[in-house]
Order: C-alpha cells, then structure tokens, then sequence
C-alpha cells in the first residue's frame, strides 16, 4: 500500500476537545491504527485524556483543561500518527456463528429475492468475509462492521422495528452488524448470532475493539441452542 | 424469640418523582465501547452541591428531575440541595418547617425530606456528606438507564430504595449550614441565551444558512431527555448529507434533515452522523439543563477564549477530574 502519512486534519471542538480527521471516505485499514494512535496517546499523556471515541476516520479527544493544552496535544499528533501508520492489523479474530434465516432472519429471503440471489448464496457472501471493526457505538457493544460483499448490500427499512431480538445479524448498505442487545432498528436481518457480545457483569464487557476482526459461519438450530441463543426471538 | 435486627439505616426514597438518578461526573474511558457518559445535566449545581459537604467531585448524589419526591433519614446525616427550587421542607414529628435551597444542612433520623413540583429550574441535586454508596462500574456510580448501567440495577430510583450512606461522613469539620454565594445562586428565570461555538461541521455550511439561529428564538420540545434536547422554531437548510459517523460531544448541536436542532446532553450516543455545525458553551448546556420543555431560548455566538478560561476556573475551583 502506498499510503503517504498525511498530517491529520485537528479541529478544536468547545472548551478542551479535539476531532482529529484522519480521511474523508471510510477505509478499512484505519480502525486499527485510530485504535494503535489511541493507546500511544494513552501512554503519553495518562489522566490528563478524560476520553477517546474512536470512528471509522476520526477520533475524538477530551482533555483536561487543566493538564493538557490543545496545542501540545496536537502538536503530537502527527509524529504518533505516522508511528500508527506502520501498524498493519493487529488486532484480535473473532469467529462468530449464525443461524440464518427463518424467524430469525427474517429479511434473508426478501433480501436474496431483492438481489437475484438465493438465500444460500446470501449466507455464502456473508460468511465468505473478513470484516473489520471500523466502530463501537449507536448502542453497548454494537460493532459496524465493513464492508459486505457489493452483491449483497441493502438499504435499510424505510421504518425501523419498534425492538428486534437480541443477537440479531443485520445488514444495512455496506455495513453489517450484530445487535448485542434488544433494540428498535432498521437494518436488514438476515439471522442471529448465540454469543453474549455485550455484559456489563462481564470483564471485558464486549469482546470487541476498534480495529478487530470478525467472521461469520453458519450453524444449525440444534447447535445454535447448545451454543446459548434463544429459540423465540421476540418482534415488535 | 425475635431475630437479631439490624438497624435500618441510610435514605429511604418514599417517593422517587417522575425521574430521580444516582449521578457522579459521570463514566469516563469507556466510550469505546459504546457506553454513554452519563452524569449530571448541570455539572454547575453538580458541583457546587458536593462542595457545600466537602465532598470530592466524584461523590454520588441524586439528580432529581420535576421534583414530587421524599425521602426518609434511618440515621443522623448531612445533605445539601441546589439546583431547581421545589420549596423543599422538612417534616419532623408532624411538624414541616422550610428548608432553603443553595444548602447544606442536617437530616436527622426518623425525619423526612419533601420536594415539590419546581417551581423555577427543572433538576435539583440532592448530595450527602460522604456520597450515596451504590456500586461502582467502570469506575462510575452514574445512571444511564439507556445503557442499563450504574445507579441500582441501571434504572431511576423506585419507592423500594434505601441509599447507603457513607459511614465515614462524620468528619471534624461542620459542613451542616453551609451556603452558596448568592452570586453563584443562578435565577433560572433569567431569560434564556444559549452560546453557540463553532463544531466540526461549522465551516461545511454556507454562513448565511446558519444565521436563521441566531435571528429567531427556539422552543425546547416535550421530546427532550437526557439524551437530547430538541428544539422547534424556524428550520435551517439541510447541511452535508452522507456524513461518516463519528464522536459525539457533550453539548454538540446536532442538525437533522428537518433542520430542527437537538443538543446532545449527558446520555447522548457515542456516535452519529449528523451534521454538528456548533456546540454549546459548558456554561450554556448548564442553563439549558434547567430549562423547563416550553421555554423559548435564543442562541448567540459564543467565544472559545473565553469559554475555555471560564472552563479552566471551573474545573480549578471545584477540583473537578481529580
């Protein structure tokens, strides 16, 4: 790859945050190194960052006011960026299963009808993929996840489900994605993954970081019961 | 033959109100997992509560939104109660005597503490010498019922708790009649101007477009949370569409595709993609915080420099984030 270490864009964001821009368009090698500026940051300047939200292109810094000035914090960027940059995926294969279809994927068969595909085919591209962890948010331990094969990729619904089921695998334009918890949501749900991806009682919470892997493989209804998941997901 | 029984003890919620919270500063380092920040809605009132007690900032109180609460002491203790005026009494033997707010005072066992409707600001924070003891998670006791999290179980308090009071709250030191300066009393009632600072999208917009905020004043919605505090008046023109999400700061005014704008508050998502082309002042998301849905505000252009030092001086005097 001939990427050139383009100095990020630093925006000064209210009293004592900065965005730092990283591209304008979505690139899959940048999670994992927002994620690797992200610690350096951390061991550089410790208590004196009161939080970082990482994105697909962008990281978000608060800082201490008191601890840190703005400018010495940007002005460390770009050298910790270049550094980040060396840092080619590093992070952690999460291998997740699905029972596709049926009540539990209840969009597969339009969506494969909307794509001239058959919903075998669809399961074939979807867990045909290595997808990266571009982001964490919207809710707990919900990870977009990108990109899906062009072939299968799918608007959203016009309106979004009043609450889907927990573990439910949904697709929306180039992204997809597992709801770790109950939740209205208009993605296209293709199918349902058994794992706990989010517990507040759990040491991490979320298996997930920024910059991650994830694929997906299909399992039968007996397995996907043996492996935890609920046999009557709830619609509303 | 009776059982050994424990005294009861700590701060018994009789009536929680429409929505009563356990909040600290709120759940920092975390975002990264999707969680919200939580914390108080107006960190001012926040901190000058904790203060009055001599409490460090990252003491628990409650935050108690509308007001129509009560609650009961099972031991001697030391509160203080800012924010919102909802004409606070105490009922002792019988008797109820008023209790002013911007104070600390003492709450003795079998004695009950009574909050009305507000009847100027919206949120009052009830601290206790010591901080309510609830459990900690990730480094915070603050309630984000959206994610579950903090508080007890994750949800608003209910007329079944008991708070747990800190036990080494007896110090030498009399923090039951302090007050704070009349000059820091804020008069919720003071017309309301919202100082906007330029956010990430600011310059994506052509500045004519964004001047319909400033020249025609806002009501703030029913459909106001937490989360987001959303506005109706005169629509501004649609920004950038197709924005890749990112960060989401606390005060940042989010503009939708209908041109209403939402300021994004304490439990705000971690993420979106709507343009962001202000933020609010600290100062100003505090004022908000106290504003009744209905109120009519108007935005006036901010100034970071001076924004930032008033910051500085804040987190300096309360020794917040220590």
């Amino acid at each position: 790859m001939s990427q050139s270490p383009n100095a990020p864009e630093v925006i000064q964001i209210g009293e004592a945050q900065l965005l730092v821009r990283f591209a304008e368009a979505i690139d899959t090698a940048l999670p994992a190194r927002i994620a690797a500026l992200s610690t350096s940051l951390k061991q550089r300047f410790g208590n004196a960052l009161l939080e970082l939200v990482p994105s697909y292109t962008t990281l978000l810094i608060e800082y201490h006011p008191l601890k840190l000035s703005p400018l010495e914090l940007s002005t460390s960027i770009p050298t910790l960026w270049i550094q980040a940059q060396a840092v080619e995926s590093v992070g952690t294969l999460h291998r997740l299963p699905v029972l596709y279809g049926s009540r539990y994927g209840p969009d597969l068969a339009a969506l494969a009808q909307a794509k001239g595909l058959s919903p075998e085919e669809v399961i074939k591209l979807h867990t045909g993929r290595r997808y990266t962890i571009c982001a964490i948010g919207f809710a707990p331990g919900f990870a977009f996840l990108g990109e899906v094969d062009n072939a299968i990729r799918h608007p959203r619904h016009s309106a979004p489900r009043l609450s889907i089921p927990k573990g439910s695998v949904g697709i929306a334009e180039a992204q997809t994605a597992v709801y770790p918890d109950a939740s209205p949501g208009g993605w296209q749900i293709i199918g349902n993954c058994p794992l706990t991806l989010f517990n507040p009682d759990n040491e991490p919470m979320t298996p997930f970081i920024a910059g991650d892997s994830v694929e997906f493989y299909q399992v039968t209804e007996e397995q996907f019961i043996e492996l935890g998941g609920e046999p009557c997901p709830v619609w509303k | 033959m009776p059982g050994l029984e424990v005294a009861p003890s700590g701060l018994e919620v009789l009536q929680p109100g429409p929505l009563t919270l356990i909040q600290d500063p709120g759940r920092f380092g975390v975002a990264g997992l999707g969680l919200s920040q939580g914390g108080p809605m107006d960190l001012h009132a926040f901190c000058w509560a904790n203060r009055l007690l001599g409490n460090p900032m990252s003491a628990a109180m409650l935050e108690i939104t509308l007001g129509q609460a009560s609650f009961l002491a099972h031991q001697d203790m030391t509160l203080s109660l800012c924010g919102a005026d909802m004409q606070a009494r105490i009922v002792s033997n019988g008797e109820a005597r008023p209790q002013a707010n911007w104070r600390s005072f003492p709450l003795k066992a079998s004695e009950e503490l009574q909050l009305g409707a507000a009847v100027s600001g919206l949120r009052a924070y009830l601290a206790v010498k010591g901080g309510f003891q609830t459990q900690a998670i990730l480094g915070s006791r603050a309630t984000v019922v959206r994610n579950k999290l903090g508080g007890i179980n994750g949800e608003k308090l209910t007329e079944e708790n008991t708070l747990e009071v800190s036990n080494d709250s007896q110090t030498n030191l009399d923090v039951s009649s302090n007050k704070v300066p009349d000059r820091y009393q804020p008069n919720y009632s003071d017309p309301v101007r919202l100082e906007l600072l330029h956010g990430p999208q600011y310059m994506d917009y052509p500045p004519e477009q964004l001047t319909t905020l400033f020249d025609s004043r806002y009501r703030i919605s029913p459909s106001s949370d937490r989360m987001g505090i959303r506005f109706e008046g005169q629509a501004v023109q649609a920004g950038p569409a197709g924005m890749i999400s990112e960060g989401i700061s606390a005060g940042a005014m989010q503009l939708p595709p209908d041109g209403q704008p939402i300021i994004l508050m304490s439990d705000r998502q971690t993420l979106g993609g709507y343009p962001k082309p202000f933020i609010l002042s600290r100062y100003s998301q505090w004022c908000l915080a106290q504003c009744m849905p209905g109120t009519e505000v108007s935005f006036v252009p901010g100034d970071l420099t001076h924004a930032s030092k008033q910051w500085q001086e804040f987190v300096r005097f309360f020794e917040l984030f220590e």
